[in-house]
């Protein structure tokens, strides 16, 4: 028989070395991921070997080097990784609060419309830069807290189901990005909004000693300790972890749990939404409905993964980057499609999703097995 | 004149369309129903799709003159077991291993859409060939409609003139409603969705019907994408993105069906006349267009909201949705 418990607190260590459990327990738990990643990554490697008949250890060599290989693929990498970064992120106090926000690809493409709107009309009003990269930054978490205040609203007055609100607003907002993109389209008649301000470079991020994506690693990276400050430290990041853990002790201690919720998804959306200015002004100066790419879908993974600790979520946002642009670099050498890309990310998540059983729960299987 | 055929093309498309995700949606009642929230419906239904076009393909290039009615057989076969695959992926997961259920299902639509998109795209270059895959005769037996009304003006275009999966459909939302609403097994399904525990309690197999509910649910949704690949697309495959888009459409009629079957099948066809509506009014400028397909949207967010608003016992979600069960949990 197969015998399943919960596993507790590691508690091998007695007495003066019981401090070393709190260890003990992480390294089993950092072990069990490796091995999830380890087996995730024999399955890739035999479907690659099956498909293209390569060797699956040259294969993720020449990953690497697709990803690592000149100083500019090296900053694309930063990049990108500072955008997923800050979506899992912004997600982590709504995740925390037990509110299913499935809503961030929306909250990044309304996000990335305002950003454009503001290059748009703004570009070319003569006013400085640096003020229109402000005005654009704000516009952005402004709209991205906008799509965050309606489903939360609803949730916090009538126990409206948030997951499905939140991924019903994303296709509100793919629609609206369709709608902008035949009004803004530049040349006419390409159905694409193009590169915004290409000839006088208004509101796109300035290079700073020489590197064009300095300041977008810079962005992530503040933000990134402000949250986990903000979690960790603050009266509100409190508040959050115990309305997370159970509503009703919530209301107990006097809390206000409806204002709590709003504002909340209010701060998640608009980290979501400043999300779609790095993307838009630091990197890809159009717009168009690829704009979030399913950011805002692995970011949930993401976040949901490193359990709302977000310097866990650096790392697991580092290796799916990698993994998407190393796939992309292998594709084109080895002549796939691009898809290789999520087939292996898929497998590598469900490898590490699995783990997760192994790590919360013991199994025991015991010696009679037939009576 | 002009209108009437004009009528009649929404009327057909409105069902063509309808009918997609309607497979989808179906088949995520039926998981949900069960107390898991699949999210990778998406996933499944590209999955389907790939296994179906995957299936007819092999066939029709390894003997000379391919008989549709095999290849439809084989097709149909190659989506059932791709799309129980999805299912089983997804039920190991999160019933046995109890990974929690919106990112191991968000996880399989992006690993389904890698699986389909990658074969759908490079099939014919592995295989040797090129340009477009192609499945011509296998489609020819989806799309094989039967004129039994032929002399009567219209009714032949409106009623008949299908391939039979959209006639199929409706006799699986039938047969459904039945089953969830009138046998004791549905009975039992629904009670594990409610409440695991008290289902547990009452002797009835938690994990045995959890599993049943999502594999049998992820079968019929991956019939949604075989008919979308052999009947709406006639066969080929097209690396555009429309099967994610409708199968989130599927998730979305869910909701405005109230996990109710019956109520999925008029819900279907309204979804498909909102999104389509547009060609149909004249005068609409390109982004005028895009508002009117936010119609379904909008309306799913309008029930989900009364819904809640109203507190009908009868249209709530199952209770126990997106919660895994652990019998030692107190």
């Amino acid at each position: 028989m197969i015998h399943i418990s919960k596993r507790g607190d590691f508690n091998r260590f007695k007495g003066d070395k019981a401090w070393l459990n709190r260890y003990a327990g992480f390294g089993v738990s950092l072990i069990i991921r490796l091995i999830a990643l380890l087996l995730s990554l024999v399955v890739s490697g035999v479907l690659i070997y099956s498909i293209t008949k390569l060797n699956p250890v040259d294969v993720y060599a020449e990953m690497a080097n697709g990803v690592f290989g000149t100083s500019r693929r090296l900053w694309v990498w930063l990049r990108d990784l500072a955008l997923l970064l800050t979506v899992a992120v912004g997600l982590a106090p709504a995740f925390k609060m037990r509110f299913w926000n499935i809503g961030a690809e929306g909250q990044i493409l309304v996000g990335a419309l305002a950003t454009s709107a503001c290059m748009i009309y703004l570009g070319s009003s003569g006013i400085s830069n640096t003020l229109l990269l402000i005005i654009m930054g704000v516009s952005s978490m402004a709209a991205g807290a906008l799509w965050g205040i309606f489903p939360a609203v609803f949730k916090a007055k009538w126990n409206t189901n948030e997951t499905l609100f939140t991924l019903m607003m994303n296709y509100i907002a793919i629609q609206l990005t369709s709608f902008f993109v035949p009004m803004w389209e530049h040349p006419k008649g390409s159905n694409t909004v193009g590169v915004i301000n290409a000839d006088t470079q208004m509101g796109w991020f300035p290079s700073i000693a020489g590197n064009q994506y300095l300041l977008n690693l810079l962005i992530a990276v503040v933000i990134t300790i402000a949250i986990f400050l903000y979690l960790k430290r603050s009266k509100h990041g409190y508040e959050i972890a115990v309305v997370g853990q159970s509503e009703n002790t919530a209301r107990y201690a006097a809390m206000n749990v409806k204002r709590i919720v709003v504002r909340t998804m209010t701060l998640s959306g608009a980290v979501c939404g400043l999300a779609g200015f790095l993307a838009v002004a630091g990197a890809d100066h159009t717009v168009s409905t690829a704009t979030a790419g399913g950011r805002g879908f692995v970011a949930i993974i993401v976040a949901w993964l490193a359990r709302f600790n977000t310097i866990t979520m650096v790392i697991i946002s580092a290796m799916l980057v990698f993994l998407n642009k190393g796939a992309i670099a292998i594709a084109s050498k080895f002549n796939l499609s691009n898809d290789v890309s999520d087939i292996i990310q898929g497998i590598i998540l469900f490898f590490i999703l699995g783990s997760e059983f192994f790590i919360n729960y013991k199994v025991k299987f015991s010696g009679r097995a037939k009576e | 004149m002009e209108t009437i055929a004009q009528i009649i093309t929404l009327i057909r498309t409105t069902i063509s369309f309808g009918t997609v995700i309607m497979y989808g949606s179906l088949g995520e009642i039926m998981t949900e129903k069960s107390g898991h929230l699949n999210l990778g419906v998406p996933g499944i239904m590209y999955m389907g799709g790939i296994g179906g076009l995957l299936g007819a393909y092999l066939y029709e290039n390894s003997v000379a003159s391919p008989v549709p009615f095999v290849g439809l057989l084989i097709a149909t076969l190659g989506t059932l077991v791709c799309s129980i695959l999805g299912g089983l992926i997804y039920s190991f997961l999160t019933i046995t291993l109890r990974a929690n259920q919106n990112v191991t299902g968000l996880t399989l639509t992006i690993f389904g859409s890698g699986v389909a998109n990658f074969f759908g795209g490079s099939l014919s270059k592995l295989a040797g060939g090129v340009g477009q895959i192609s499945v011509a005769s296998t489609s020819s037996a989806f799309r094989a409609t039967q004129h039994l009304t032929d002399n009567i003006p219209y009714i032949d275009d409106i009623l008949f003139n299908y391939g039979f999966m959209v006639y199929l459909v409706i006799i699986i939302a039938v047969i459904m409603s039945r089953f969830i609403n009138r046998t004791s097994r549905g009975l039992n399904l629904r009670a594990v969705g409610e409440d695991p525990a008290t289902a547990d309690a009452a002797g009835i197999n938690v994990t045995k019907y959890r599993y049943f509910a999502t594999c049998t649910g992820a079968a019929i949704s991956g019939l949604g994408g075989l008919y979308y690949v052999m009947d709406y697309i006639k066969g080929t495959w097209a690396n555009d993105g429309n099967i994610e888009a409708l199968g989130w459409l599927a998730v979305a009629l869910v909701i405005f069906a109230t996990w109710k079957p019956l109520r999925a099948i008029w819900g279907a066809y309204l979804f498909g006349a909102l999104y389509w509506l547009y060609n149909f009014i004249p005068g609409q400028s390109r982004s005028m267009q895009e508002i009117f397909k936010m119609l379904p949207y909008l309306v799913t967010i309008i029930v989900l909201i009364t819904v809640s608003l109203r507190r009908k016992k009868e249209n709530q979600p199952p209770s126990a949705l997106g919660l895994s069960y652990f019998r030692e949990d107190r």
